[in-house]
This record gives C-alpha cells, structure tokens and sequence, in this order.
C-alpha cells in the first residue's frame, strides 16, 4: 500500500524551476532514499511534504488524501514527522522537556507526555541526558533530539532531512542501526533526504534519484548505482568508474 | 517541600504580617511593588513565556483602568462588574493586535513596534474622548476612606495591599502551574524555536494568541486596580511608554520569581534615590527614567538573564 504519494509536483521560485513534475511513491513500511547532487530539489520536495510551501502544481497524497498547501502543524497532525537539517533543538529546555513537547501532541496529559518521551529518549540513547538543557547536547546527540522529538508525535511517516550529515562515520552507522530498529519494529515509514550516500546505500530500499528538480531514476539501491543517468550527474560524464 | 516552596511559603507569610510592621508610607511602597509584580507576570505570559516581546503593555493598564473607572464614574457600576468590561476589551485589543502581528509574520521587534504603536494611539484616541475626560482627565469619587467597602473597591491603603497581595499569590500560582501544563511547554517551544514548535503540531498562531489574550486579561485587572487606588486617570500618564517600560523592567525572561524580585529591586530603589536627593535639596526632574535607563543597560550587559538566577544560586534553590 502507497503512504505517500508526490503526483507531478511543480515549484519554482521567482523564475527558477526548483522542482519539475516529480513524482514518487512511498510504499508503508519501507525505507526510502531520495537523493541527487546540491541544488537538485530535494530540499524543496521535502519542504512541500512537511508543509512548508505549498507547490505550484501537482498532488501530495497521503495515505490516499491531499495533504499540499497544509500548514506544518496539520502535516504533523496527518501523521508526518520531520527533522531539520540545520537542528533546531528548544536550546533552553532540557533534553526530556523538547521531547516532551513532541509527546503532547498524541498524549492527553503532561504525566503521560513524559512517560513516552523517556521510552523514547531510551531507544536513541538519550535517556542519560534527559535532564541536561538541550543546547549542551554535541551534533551527533542534537540530531538524535531532532529524531526523537519527531518519533514522540507518534508519526506514520518520518521525514529525514540530512540527518547524516555532519555525523562522523561511526556515529552515521549508529544512527543507520536506530532507523533500521525503528523500521522493523514499529513498522514506521521512512523517507530520508540525504547526501551522504553510505547511509542511504545501507538503509534505504527504494532511492529516486533527483536532477535539475527532476526524478531522472528509480529503484534499488543496486539498480541506482549502476544507472547511466545517476553516474552522469553525479561523477560527470566522462569520468570512468 | 522543596527549598523553594519553603522560600515562597516564608515570602508569603512575611508579606501577610508586612502591614502590622509597616507605617503608611512603607505600605504604599510596598503595593507599588505589588503592582508591578503582578503587572510584571502577566507581560512574563507573552515574553517569558511564548516569546513575544510587548513594549506596549500600558495598554491594557489604560484600557483596563478607563474600562472600569468609566462604568463607576458615569453609572455608579462597581469594579467587580466592570472588571469583565476590562478584561473583554483589553482581550479585544490584544487579539486584533495578535491577528495583525501572526497573520502577516510580524514578529520580534517589529511586533514590539507594534505594540508601541496601538499603545500610542490609543492615547492619542484617548485624549479626545471627551465622555472620558480627554487630556483633563477622569476623576472617581472618594468616599470613605476608613471602611472596607469591598463591593464598590472603595478603602483604606490596607484594603489595597491586600488586594495586590492577592493579585500577585494568584498569578504566581496561575502561572507556575501553566509553565507546568501543555500551555507552558507549548509557549516555550514557540519561544525557543517557532519553526520547530510548529512541525511538532503545535498550532502557533493559536497558541501565540492565546498568550497575548491571556496576558491582556491579566494586565486589565492591574488597570482596574490602578483606576480605583489612584481614582485620576490621564491619558498622558497611563498610556504613556514609560508606564510600558517601567512594567518590564521587573520582570526576568522565563522565571517566576523574576518579576517579583526585579519589582522591589527598582522600586525600591529608584523611590530611595528621589528621597535621598529630595533630602539633599536636589530636584532633578527624570531623575528616575535616567535610572531606569542605567539600570536597564547595566541588567543587558552584565546580567542578560536577569537578577534572578544569580540570587537564586547563591539560595541554593538550583541544583
């Protein structure tokens, strides 16, 4: 079953043609890539998902019903959940209480809000700094805060913007474990936005590829890295691989 | 009990037995700081708390003052009645400013602006009412000054103490268990990151009304209050921007016992330093705004977050 669908969505700023019918499917329970080189659309097809403009054209549907021109909160009410690439952690609150926060969005009550924002602060591996005022908190842990703040909102679907990068390799494959634990086990839909291909080869099942705001390919991560079309724009034309 | 709980419990009973102690002077100083303590919490809803900074807030004091001294001064209508007249249109004004502000993403200082502006012409608006008594001013009738008349708000200065003292407890408590409640977490994740806070589900611009109406409705009791203790009402002076300044100069962004220190800190001491020149012989009109100004600059640079955290470590109320 498609959780999300992007139908020939269109968005261009002031002129420039950011993004050209692109079109894509998220099927439930997958992990999906979306990848191309800087400039490519990707950020702009994530923040038309999340709701943060709505696109020229074309159809956002998910889970069957059109979600494009939604406000981010009613994205989030739909069941999507974001991080952002540049971190925005509440820096004066501690590392529990930003979870937290993401928690009262399902939870009824405060006493409740806490109780899940601690689960999940254990899954990331957090729960030793719960207490801690989140602008303390190293790159690699803000990202993880990034995450589980989303995860609190008890989302259908997760939106990873960058979540890698600037993350050491080691500390990248830690945060490739969490999505895959997450994945299997609850079942979560993920769809990451991502540069740094070793994550997006060891997680992602299903990667479009994204060129001059279009989706130039498809497919397994097997299939993309032997796309002609992917290793023209990536690695030029000429250069022998 | 916690540390700090003992240290509120001890505040509080000292500030009920205070008038026993107290001769009239002492007392009206300490209502004055009262007053800005509670006017301070209730601006510390929309800075402190949801982030949005209001250099206006002598508004709501004016409007809130006017709204109830007009219904005792032309009808005979006691202030508990008209402090819902007060309450209503002080959120009125706060919404129509919100909904300007957070529909077209006005925000930080330019919001500030804002507030300054509906502040300024509202007394402008103000001087021309002459049902109002425009620049001449409104004048309530003082009646007995010995009796407690607590339905029409008429009283001694012990009746008035008591009164803040009230006002303050209330909204200390109103607001320290918001800070604990969904509003609390909501209003601070707007303040620390609004972008954020929104793709978390948090529909910004409904909680950040929800601040500025709240804040509004708080602040209008404090112009009640001020309309039936000083019983004049001037434009010029209540509307003024030094009221708004001298409101936010007690409160600390984001605590709650901010506001309270900071208010008997400067009023205190900006009261001593009149008398001590007044004793000197030394007149010097604005001597006081001239300090404020000081102090103001001296808290921003030396001490951004406040008086507060530095006294409340040394208290040992933190871990």
């Amino acid at each position: 079953m498609t959780l999300l669908e992007v139908k020939r969505v269109s968005k261009s700023f002031r002129g420039l043609q950011a993004v050209r019918e692109a079109s894509f499917e998220v099927p439930q329970g997958s992990i999906n890539g979306l990848i191309g080189p800087n400039g490519a659309g990707k950020t702009t097809i994530f923040n038309m998902v999340a709701g943060v403009f709505a696109p020229d054209s074309g159809q956002i549907l998910f889970n069957g019903k059109p979600i494009q021109g939604f406000r981010p909160d009613q994205v989030c009410t739909a069941g999507i959940g974001r991080t952002f690439q540049l971190v925005k952690p509440f820096a004066g609150l501690s590392v529990l209480d930003n979870v937290i926060v993401g928690a009262l969005h399902k939870e009824r009550t405060v006493a409740g809000a806490r109780v899940h924002a601690l689960s999940i602060l254990k899954k990331l591996n957090l729960d030793a700094k719960a207490q801690l005022p989140a602008s303390s908190l190293t790159l690699p842990d803000r990202k993880r805060l990034e995450v589980a703040r989303a995860l609190a909102t008890r989302p259908r679907l997760l939106l990873l913007d960058e979540v890698m990068a600037g993350l050491r390799p080691t500390e990248c494959d830690q945060m490739v474990q969490v999505f895959r634990d997450i994945n299997r086990t609850e079942g979560l839909t993920i769809l990451l936005i991502e540069h740094v291909m070793r994550a997006v080869m060891a997680l992602a099942g299903h990667i479009g590829v994204l060129h001059h705001g279009e989706v130039i390919a498809r497919g397994t991560p097997e299939e993309i890295v032997r796309h002609p079309a992917v290793l023209e724009c990536y690695l030029g034309e000429e250069t022998e691989v | 009990m916690s540390r700090a709980g003992i240290g509120l419990a001890v505040l509080t009973t000292l500030l009920v037995a205070f008038p026993a102690f107290a001769g009239p002077y002492a007392l009206s100083v300490a209502t004055l700081i009262l007053y800005f303590a509670y006017t301070g919490q209730a601006w510390n809803v929309m800075m402190g708390f949801a982030g949005q900074l209001s250099l206006g807030h002598s508004l709501y004091v004016g409007v809130g003052a006017y709204a109830a001294g007009a219904l005792f001064f032309h009808y005979g209508i006691g202030p508990w009645a008209g402090l819902w007249l007060a309450m209503a249109l002080c959120v009125a004004f706060g919404l129509v400013i919100g909904l300007l502000a957070f529909r077209f993403g006005i925000s930080g200082v330019y919001f500030a602006l804002l507030t300054i502006a509906f502040a300024e012409f509202t007394r402008i608006g103000f001087d021309h009412l002459d049902w109002l008594g425009g620049p001449g001013g409104m004048f309530l009738r003082v009646a007995q000054r010995d009796v407690w008349d607590l339905a029409n708000f008429r009283g001694p200065p012990l009746m008035y103490y008591y009164a803040m003292l009230f006002l303050t407890v209330a909204a200390f408590l109103l607001c320290f268990f918001l800070l604990r409640s969904r509003a609390g977490y909501y209003w601070q994740a707007i303040r620390e990151n609004e972008e954020a806070a929104q793709a978390l589900g948090i529909n910004t611009f409904r909680w950040k009304m929800a601040a500025v109406a709240l804040s509004a409705a708080m602040t209008s009791v404090s112009g009640v209050f001020f309309a039936f203790y000083y019983n004049n009402l001037f434009p010029e002076q209540i509307f003024h921007i030094s009221r708004s300044i001298e409101i936010i100069l007690g409160p600390v962004i984001g605590t709650l016992f901010g506001p309270i220190l900071g208010a008997a800190v400067l009023t205190l001491l900006s009261d001593g330093i009149t008398d001590l020149l007044a004793a000197l012989g030394w007149e010097i009109p604005g001597i006081k705004q001239v300090f404020y100004g000081i102090v103001l600059l001296a808290v921003v640079m030396f001490l951004p977050h406040g008086i507060w955290p530095a006294v409340s470590r040394r208290l040992g109320f933190h871990k």
